[in-house]
């Protein structure tokens, strides 16, 4: 084991599943850079704009790391049709704010081709898409919308926290037969970890609990699982045993560890850094209260940031985004009413 | 051309009209669920392109699929049978008239969303290109659809990528109830393609035979390397946008100036010179007939899905 950041943790898997499997592609816009440029040696010029598929296009050429023109929409149902046929394709959406304009291709085509025509398609295709507030980027690229493709029936969610998930849960995406959208944190990405060497797949639908704990129950989402255990680390302090969960996967969704944990502790705090209404703290709180009600001893309690667009200045960012602070806070506010 | 392919030709437009001549009657009368598109006017279009393509080709369609279906091959039986929403339906009674497609048959689907199979068959061609196979796609979409941005995506990757894409348009006169001539910028449909810098060619779309050797001579030139190619075809949208449209923006001197036109007639028209006797297109027309009638039939006493089925298929597998 060795350790690695998040973003060479991707790197890896798309490297080794590449590696094992001709029919894996990429498309996407800038994931080599410099296409078409030869004679200025801007070959691989970015790798993606945060690096991550550095050096792909180096090792498997451009029929197969494909840049495309700035045609989301274009080049995403070229990915559903080629899916279709027999490719595995890898569609980067630069950010996933952009899905604004290509959102078709996957709430009617990719979530449907196979429900709607009588179960003989199979959609196997990635969407990597980076998510997340915390750059100073503003309103259109600072979104965490786990939601908008969550709430799809035919899609299925995948956010990694770690390295090792990264590494993991990707090669489980490429690998299964359904459209995935593999959801990466712009802010997790320099975080490090240990990361097995082999290509070791995690089970897509199967939480990990990051910590342990017998008097809490705190489910956080992607980021928001390392301010939770940040915050369950505060309050150890005061004697507060939290359990964090990581779903690691949005749809499926593991309820039964959910609901397995808060028939230990009684309490639950959901953390989500999407937005409150509709969002994956509300449904996973609907969740609970309709399957765990006897469980609970006290109110569900969510910790999401305020129904508004992400704003750009610093001190109004910092206020919009969930924190340890504030994570800990409910947990106190929430067992302080026992 | 053969007799023989002249002679399947007629009973593939001959089909499609019997078909939805039984769906427009059955939409009158309020016997099937849902909405309905019929294919009036444009039985050349779907024929002759089909016609040029191997059964390995794929094609995307759209909510007006039937003649599509017919000409790729699709069971009659399964298609009635969907319409009506039945289990033994091509779509196991998950799309209705809609989404009549058969992925078996080359079918990628039939998309309800304007243009939105157009970057489908994009990616079937990238398939075919990065495996090299010799398949060819082609989207189908109305004059409407040319307005919608995957309809630029898709012919502009389809020519970067130097891809095997035939694009089909059927220009039929109408987007919806807003005719051509009002929601075209440019003076054809054809037009478009400069701006991809990809070949175009604008044909009669009433006469099967011109659309065939025009879709056959597109189809080699893309399977041979060629890239994508556009094609307009000049029809006629003989019925409304759906069953149960009143027409009331389609001058009826302008429909029967078009009617002038029905490709089924020209057909017949000519079919003397091109060495099919009346008595064999009759012929044709009978036996289309009663298997149309067959496959109805067999539609309304076959089993609806149970109720629980509305959980299958939605993923490969799901936990």
């Amino acid at each position: 084991m060795r350790e690695l950041t998040v973003k060479d943790a991707i790197n890896e898997a798309l490297m080794q599943v590449m590696e094992a499997d001709p029919s894996v592609i990429m498309m996407g816009e800038d994931i080599a850079g410099g296409a078409g440029r030869d004679d200025q040696g801007g070959l691989d010029a970015w790798g993606g704009p945060f690096g991550v598929t550095q050096g792909l296009v180096t090792r498997f050429g451009r029929e197969r790391i494909r840049d495309t023109t700035i045609a989301e929409a274009g080049f995403f149902g070229a990915a559903v049709g080629a899916a279709m046929t027999g490719l595995r394709p890898i569609v980067e959406l630069m950010y996933v704010d952009f899905v604004g304009v290509c959102y078709d291709q996957l709430l009617n085509q990719a979530a449907k081709m196979r429900y709607m025509f009588g179960g003989k398609q199979k959609v196997p295709m990635v969407v990597r898409t980076v998510v997340g507030a915390g750059f100073r980027a503003a309103a259109e690229h600072s979104q965490a919308l786990y939601p908008l493709y969550t709430h799809v029936p035919g899609l299925k969610t995948v956010a990694p926290t770690t390295p090792a998930d990264a590494k993991g849960l990707l090669i489980s995406a490429i690998q299964d037969d359904d459209p995935v959208i593999f959801f990466e944190h712009k802010r997790l990405y320099m975080t490090k970890g240990d990361v097995p060497e082999n290509p070791t797949p995690i089970p897509l639908g199967k939480a990990s609990i990051p910590r342990s704990g017998k008097d809490i129950t705190v489910v956080a989402v992607q980021r928001m699982v390392n301010f939770s255990l940040e915050a369950a680390r505060l309050l150890d302090i005061e004697g507060i045993q939290a359990e964090v969960i990581d779903p690691r996967t949005y749809s499926p969704l593991d309820e039964d560890t959910i609901l397995e944990s808060v028939a230990k502790t009684g309490y639950l705090i959901i953390v989500d850094e999407s937005y409150p209404r509709c969002g994956l703290a509300a449904d996973i709180s609907s969740i609970v209260a309709e399957k765990g009600f006897d469980y609970l001893k006290g109110a569900i309690r969510k910790v999401t940031p305020p129904h508004t667009p992400v704003p750009f200045s610093p001190p109004m960012e910092d206020f919009y985004l969930p924190s340890p602070q504030k994570i800990a806070d409910a947990v106190r506010g929430l067992l302080g009413a026992r | 051309m053969t007799e023989t392919m002249l002679a399947q030709m007629y009973r593939t437009m001959f089909t499609m009209r019997t078909f939805d001549e039984r769906i427009h009657q059955l939409a009158a009368d309020d016997a099937i669920p849902g909405y309905a598109h019929t294919y009036f006017g444009s039985e050349a279009v779907a024929t002759g392109v089909m016609a040029a393509l191997e059964p390995s080709d794929w094609i995307a369609s759209t909510y007006r699929n039937h003649g599509h279906a017919i000409a790729k091959g699709v069971s009659l039986n399964a298609m009635a049978a969907e319409v009506y929403g039945r289990r033994t339906g091509v779509c196991k009674g998950k799309g209705g008239s809609m989404h009549i497609s058969d992925f078996d048959k080359g079918m990628l689907g039939a998309i309800g969303i304007v243009a939105a199979g157009i970057p489908l068959a994009v990616g079937a061609a990238l398939t075919a290109k990065f495996k090299g196979l010799p398949w060819v796609a082609v989207p189908f979409f109305g004059d409407g659809a040319v307005h919608q941005g995957v309809f630029h995506e898709g012919a502009g990757i389809a020519k970067l990528w130097n891809l095997p894409v035939v694009l089909v348009c059927e220009n039929n006169g109408y987007a919806e109830a807003t005719a051509t001539d009002y929601h075209l910028n440019t003076k054809t449909i054809a037009d478009m393609a400069c701006a991809y810098n990809m070949p175009a060619r604008r044909a009669d779309g009433m006469d099967v035979v011109t659309v065939y050797e025009i879709a056959k001579e597109a189809v080699d030139f893309a399977r041979c390397g060629g890239g994508p190619i556009l094609l307009e075809f000049l029809s006629y949208r003989f019925s409304g946008q759906y069953e149960g449209d009143k027409q009331i923006y389609q001058p009826a001197a302008e429909i029967e100036e078009a009617r002038k036109r029905d490709p089924i007639k020209v057909f017949e028209e000519n079919a003397s010179t091109r060495g099919l006797s009346e008595e064999r297109l009759a012929g044709i027309r009978q036996e289309v007939k009663v298997v149309v009638e067959a496959a109805f039939t067999y539609a309304e006493s076959a089993p609806w899905p149970s109720p629980e089925e509305t959980l299958d298929d939605v993923y490969v597998s799901y936990l």
